[in-house]
This record gives structure tokens, sequence and C-alpha cells, in this order.
């Protein structure tokens, strides 16, 4: 009967709906970091997977140039719309990073980088006017391992330990076109061994729900299990089989960017933008910027009792729960406290009743 | 030489050129030369200096058609070490005693700084080890193994954009004391405009920074115009691989792309044919002469100029080796024996010096020996005389003892009362 469906109807099914209006409305950012030795292809996958070239004025250095040279980090920030959907995207560029000949701890401008926009958002969080907070936290890093080797180097290595809890790392092999499909599983079976021996925590692609069709699922699986994806970029356009497609022409064939068949470019590119951009950002906020939420505000404390006529720049929060221990040890304190405070109180006494 | 020139030389000489009237036979000599060389036999030794992975061993077994045996290196050694394996090979009637010496971990440590030393270590040792030889007594150069490094194949990384900082560093390094061809590896995933452009850079960088590569030598006009050719095509872009595809009807060498077949023996696909040519079939007898005319001599004039040999004495006379090396001698000897007289002035006055304290010791040792021997005398006699008044002691107690028993005895017998009895105890008491 249409009376009673119309009175069963609540209509918060149109949830979705709003939340997409929202948000078309406000926007998205994205931040995204490359990594990776100098001569991998970074900028040209960049400008593959967003269609834009940001590096129109690039200047490259000479190898004389880059022997001492230190890491910098480089911003490019564009706006770009698709379909009414407004994305400001900034990717943050590593270059000299391994590049010099000594690059002992050569990771560490990157990490302080990371570090500052963590303590930058945190100041703004708990700040007093929290209207317009900008978002800089790096989301996502893809770091470009080396195709010419047998599998991960001690840079890289070195790399990915001192990023993983602070920020979502995606391994890429870069410039796959030199590897025959053999040579490809070979080397992404080694990377994949290595991360596990070496205990590296690269980002993983959450699980779906056992709820959703087999096609998804097993895209799903695909995806994972073609990790670390082999990728290939290219900003020239050229003629293939009738077609104007994105490639690398080479007198024995050209190789296609978009063809799944030739490397892994499409897989990254709908995981990096189509499906898991948001979760990307996500686990940025809930897992790595809450491990450094915490740690801040535990040094900070650790610092408070040892010192307490230290102003704290930030206002602090309500402490979390302290456990067992530490009551123990603060009864203790208090307990003396009171004893001192007895003494002088009986000491005031007799100097006065003398 | 041209015709002009030697004939200018032998004019210097007072040598006059004739013309025979027949034909003699010594233009044989050249065949005399080949034929004896090729009952040496050859040899020929190879550096390949480039990353783990980059291709080195895959290249030569591809330039020499053979797979020599070897694994793949792991990227987390912590120094770079050479590894070398001799092979002979034969082609036709001609025997090679090839050398290959690899880098091992080279441009995986994360400071790279030391990485060319081992290198240059190495090659220094094979040019050390020759110059022993040669400087030796009973020496047999004839039958001598040489490793000496003939050429070194650099393998450049395709990144398409220029050296690395280390690639310029070890070449520096490397360029006074070996012939260095360099590569560009892994040429396949360069294309044909990028490969263009990424060898003019690298070639700029190397004249820019001074580094000397070897040229394909230009003097003899029948190879000179391809020699030339080919330097201007330097440095070679090369694919190698041992895998066989079949491309047509034929069976070739190449790596199987899903978007094509890279042949390597396809002049259009990279430059492995002309490295070939270049390294192999024409200048493979120029490599070895340049190492022994150039960077050998070099070593040699460098090792002997440390040693404080010199071709040109004090008065700009030229001074023989002989001189020279007695001259050394005698300084080494006039050196010995100051030395060790020197040793033995230190050796004496130790001697001296230890005997005095040894002395000291012993003096001190007697005083205190007397003075203790004093001391146990004094308490001995104390003692004695203790004993002695002891002694005394007993015997007059013992004495009165005695007589008080007798006394004690005698007035018992004489009353048997009990009243006498007390008063002996009271008197015995009270003695």
């Amino acid at each position: 009967d249409k009376q009673d469906i119309d009175k069963q109807y609540v209509g918060f099914a149109t949830l979705p709906n709003q939340v997409h209006r929202k948000s078309v409305k406000k926007g998205f950012d994205f931040t995204l970091m490359v990594a990776g030795e100098s001569g991998l292809g970074k900028s040209t996958l960049v400008h593959s997977l967003f269609l834009t070239d940001l590096y129109k004025d690039r200047k490259l250095l000479s190898a004389e140039e880059r022997i001492s040279q230190t890491v910098e980090i480089l911003k490019h920030t564009v706006d770009i719309e698709e379909k009414g959907v407004k994305l400001k995207l900034t990717i943050v560029d590593t270059p000299g990073f391994g590049d010099a000949v000594n690059n002992t701890e050569c990771w560490k401008p990157i990490t302080d980088y990371v570090d500052q926009q963590f303590e930058q958002y945190f100041r703004d969080e708990s700040g007093l006017n929290r209207k317009n907070i900008q978002d800089n936290r790096v989301h996502c890093c893809l770091y470009f391992i080396s195709p010419f080797g047998h599998g991960l180097r001690p840079v890289d290595v070195g790399f990915m330990k001192a990023l993983h809890e602070k920020v979502n790392i995606v391994p890429l092999i870069a410039k796959a076109d030199c590897l025959v499909p053999s040579e490809i599983r070979k080397l992404k079976e080694r990377i994949r061994e290595e991360i596990d021996k070496f205990g590296i925590h690269v980002y993983q692609f959450p699980e779906c729900d056992s709820d959703e069709d087999e096609d998804f699922k097993q895209q799903d699986r695909e995806l994972k299990e073609s990790a670390p994806f082999a990728v290939i970029g290219s900003n020239t356009v050229v003629e293939a089989k009738g077609q104007r497609v994105r490639g690398r022409l080479y007198p024995w064939g050209i190789v296609e960017v978009e063809n799944q068949a030739h490397c892994d470019f499409v897989k990254l590119r709908n995981m990096l933008i189509r499906t898991h951009m948001h979760d990307l950002k996500d686990v940025t906020c809930d897992v790595h910027y809450e491990n450094y939420r915490a740690h801040c505000i535990q040094q900070m404390t650790s610092k408070l009792t040892q010192d307490s006529r230290m102003e704290s720049p930030i206002p602090i929060l309500p402490l979390p729960t302290p456990d067992a221990e530490t009551e123990k040890l603060i009864r203790m304190k208090d307990e003396e406290l009171r004893r001192m405070q007895e003494m002088l109180q009986r000491m005031k006494q007799q100097m006065q009743d003398q | 030489m041209a015709s002009s020139e030697v004939a200018r030389h032998l004019k210097r000489e007072n040598i006059r050129s004739l013309t025979m009237s027949g034909h003699v036979g010594f233009e044989s000599l050249p065949d005399q030369l080949v034929n004896r060389s090729i009952q040496q036999g050859f040899c020929f030794n190879i550096l390949c200096v480039g990353e783990t992975g980059i291709g080195k061993s895959t290249l030569i077994d591809t330039l020499f058609n053979t797979n020599f045996e070897d694994y793949e290196s792991s990227h987390f050694c912590p120094n770079v070490k050479l590894k070398a394996q001799t092979y002979e090979l034969q082609e036709s009637n001609v025997r090679l005693k090839l050398t290959i010496v690899n880098t091992v971990g080279f441009g995986d440590q994360i400071n790279k700084e030391e990485s060319y030393q081992p290198i240059v270590d190495y090659i220094d040792a094979q040019f050390e080890a020759y110059l022993q030889e040669e400087l030796k007594i009973k020496r047999s150069l004839f039958t001598y193994h040489d490793s000496r490094i003939h050429v070194c194949l650099y393998f450049i990384s395709p990144t398409g954009h220029s050296l690395k900082t280390l690639d310029l560093l070890t070449m520096k390094n490397l360029d006074s004391k070996v012939n260095i061809i360099p590569v560009i590896a892994k040429a396949d995933t360069v294309s044909k405009t990028e490969l263009q452009e990424f060898k003019i850079k690298l070639m700029s960088e190397l004249v820019s920074n001074g580094v000397q590569i070897y040229q394909f030598p230009t003097d003899d006009d029948t190879i000179a115009k391809d020699n030339a050719a080919m330097n201007g095509l330097l440095p070679f872009a090369v694919v190698g691989s041992m895998d066989a595809v079949k491309v047509g009807n034929k069976v070739v060498k190449a790596r199987q792309y899903p978007w094509g077949v890279v042949q390597v023996e396809n002049e259009n696909h990279c430059d492995f044919v002309k490295l070939r040519e270049m390294l192999i079939c024409t200048n493979m007898e120029d490599l070895r002469e340049q190492t022994h005319t150039r960077h050998y001599e070099l070593y040699r004039r460098c090792k002997l100029e440390e040693m404080g040999f010199t071709d040109v004495g004090p008065e700009n006379k030229p001074v023989s080796l002989q001189e020279t090396y007695e001259a050394k001698r005698h300084e080494f000897h006039g050196e010995r024996q100051r030395k060790e007289e020197e040793m033995k002035q230190m050796f004496v006055q130790r001697v001296k010096e230890k005997e005095a304290i040894l002395k000291e010791a012993e003096r001190e040792l007697q005083a205190k020996f007397e003075h203790l021997k004093r001391l146990h005398q004094e308490e001995r006699m104390k003692l004695e005389e203790k004993r002695r008044l002891l002694e005394e002691e007993i015997i007059a107690f013992s004495k009165k003892k005695a007589t008080s028993e007798i006394f004690h005895s005698q007035s018992f017998l004489a009353t048997g009362s009990n009243l006498r009895k007390d008063k002996d105890r009271k008197n015995s008491n009270f003695l």
C-alpha cells in the first residue's frame, strides 16, 4: 500500500548524496611525494598520472654539480578540475636524493619535512581559531626503485625504514620497459621478500568487504598481487595501431603506457586516484598523524613533570588515564610532598614559639 | 708514418734508402711474427666496472658467445671487491687466454667516496707484478702470464639524463691507468631520440671534466676511416642477451618484450655489433699495445721515481740505472750502519741504567737485612733474659714447695689430732 510505504520511508538514504554534494562544493586536496634517484622517470610518471606538466621550467644539474648536492624539498601545487570536482594537488619533489657520492642519512631532510607538516597541523588543530586549517600533510609517497639491479639497495632500505611510520609508502619499479615479463615477476618477488625481511611497512590496500561482488574481489586480488607496480611513464603521444596513445617509440615496437599487458601504470593510476585516494588520506590522518601526535604529547608531558616552570607552547589537552605504575609513582611523590610540608609547618611553629 | 717522414728520419740518421734488384723475401716477416704469436697464444684482460645488476656478465657472455659461469651478487656488500676469472677460448687456430675482472658491490653502498679505490689498487697491483718480473735478475717474460688490464668497459646507467656522480669520480681516477671504453648499459630502455641527446650530454660531461677515454686509433690508413666514425658514436649503447628468440625464420639472440623483440645483433636496435667490431675484431691488439707502452710505462716511471731513480743526474748528465742503483745501495748501507750504531748505543745505555738500578736495590736490601738482623738479636737477648728470670722463679718456687711439703708431712706425723691439722691448714694457708 503506497501510504504504508510513505509512512515507512524516513529519508536518510539520501545521506550519501548529501555527502557527495557537500564534498564537491568543498573540493579536495591531496599531497603526493615522489622520491628516488634521479633519472628513474619520476617527473614523467607524475605527468602521465595527472596529465599536466608541472615541471616546465625544470633545470637538471650535471654530474659535477651533483657531487656534493644536498637534498632539496620542492613543492608544486596545481588546481585541477574534472566534472565539477576540484582537486588541489600538491606534488612534493625531492631532487638530489641518492645522487651524491656520500648519501649518508640523505633522507633526513625528507623526514624533517614530513614531521614539520605534522607539527604544523598539530598546532593548527590545537589552536583557538580552527576555521581554515590547511592540510599540508603528505598523504602518499611514491618510492621509485631502480629496475637495473636485483632488488632493493641499501639506500632504498634506509629511506623506507626512516619513513614507513610517518607516511604511506607505495614502492614502484621504475622504467619497467627494460624488463621482460619473467624478469618483472622475479624482481617483484625479490622486492616483496626483501620488504618482509627488512621489516618495512609499506601501504597495505584495505581488505574489501565480504559482500562485494566477485568481479570486484577479483580486481582487488589482482591489485594486491601486482605490488610493487612496474610502471612506465611517457609525456609523448605516438601512433599505434591507428590510434593515438601515450607511449614510447622504439625501433622494435611501441610501449603503450595504458596497456595493461605492457606495464602496471593503469593499476597504479586507478589505485592512487580512482579508488584509494581517500583511503590514503584516511590512513595518514588516523594512523600516521595520530602516532605523531601521541608521541609528541608524551614527550611534552614528560618534559613538564621534570620542569614545572616551563611554559607549554601548545595548550595541553586532558591526559590519557595513566597506568598503574605511574599512579603509584604519583601517589608516592604526593606523600613525600605532604610530609615535607608538614615538617616545614612544624619548623615554622617552633621558630614562632621561640 | 708517411713515406716522406720516413725519408726525413732516415736522412737524419745517415741511413740511405736503397732499392733492391730482385725479390729477397723479407716481406714474410709479418707472417713469421703472426705464426709466432699464434703459437704463443694471445692474452687479453677485460675489466668491467658497473653497478650490481647492470648487465656486465651478460654483455661479456654475449660478446664472446659463451656462457661463462656467474651468479647474481647481493646489493648489500659493505665494500667494493673485484673478482677475476680466466678462461681459455679458441677460434679457428687462435688461442685466447681471456681474463674477466668484474666489480662486486660497486654503487651499492650509501657512502661511495672510497668505491673507486679497490679498482685503482687492483690495476696498480697487476702493473706492480709485471714490474717486479721485469726487474728480476732471472726473469721469464716470455712465459709470464700478463695480468695487466688491457681495457676497462665502464657501464653507464641508462638514466637518460647524464653521468652519475660516482661515474665521474671513478673515471677520473682510472683514465690515466687503463683504456676506458664507456658503454650505455641496458640501452633498450632509451628511445632513439633520447639516445642521441644522452650520448651528446655524456661526451660533453666527460670532455668538460677532462676524462680521457680510449680513442680508436686513426693512424693506420686501412682502419682509420672506420675508427674515426666509431669514435663519433661513443659511448656505445648496448644490449646483452644469450636468450634465443625466433624472428621470422631465423633464431637470433634477443630480448622478447610484449611490444616487440630487441635483437642484439641488429644495428638499428643497438650498438652491440659496433662494440664487438671495435673491441675484438679491429683494435684488440692496439689496446694491448697502449696498455704496455702508455699506461704501464707511466706507472713504472712514477714508481721508480718514487724509489729515487732518475734518468738525469744533478749536473744534468745522464745517469745510468746501475749508477743510481749503486748510489742508492750505498746510501741504504750507510743508513743501516748508522741505525745499527744508534741501537747499539741505546742498548748499552739501557743496560748501564738497569745495572745501576739493580745495584741500588741490592744495597737497600742489604741495609734492610742488617737492620732486621740487629732487631732480631736484640729481641732474642731480651727473651733470653726473660727466660732466665722465669727459670729462677720456677726454681725458687719448687724449692719452697718442697720445703713446705716436708714440713707438712713432719707435723702430721708428730701429732695425730685434727686441731693440729686445722692449725696447719691455717699455717699452710698463711704460708
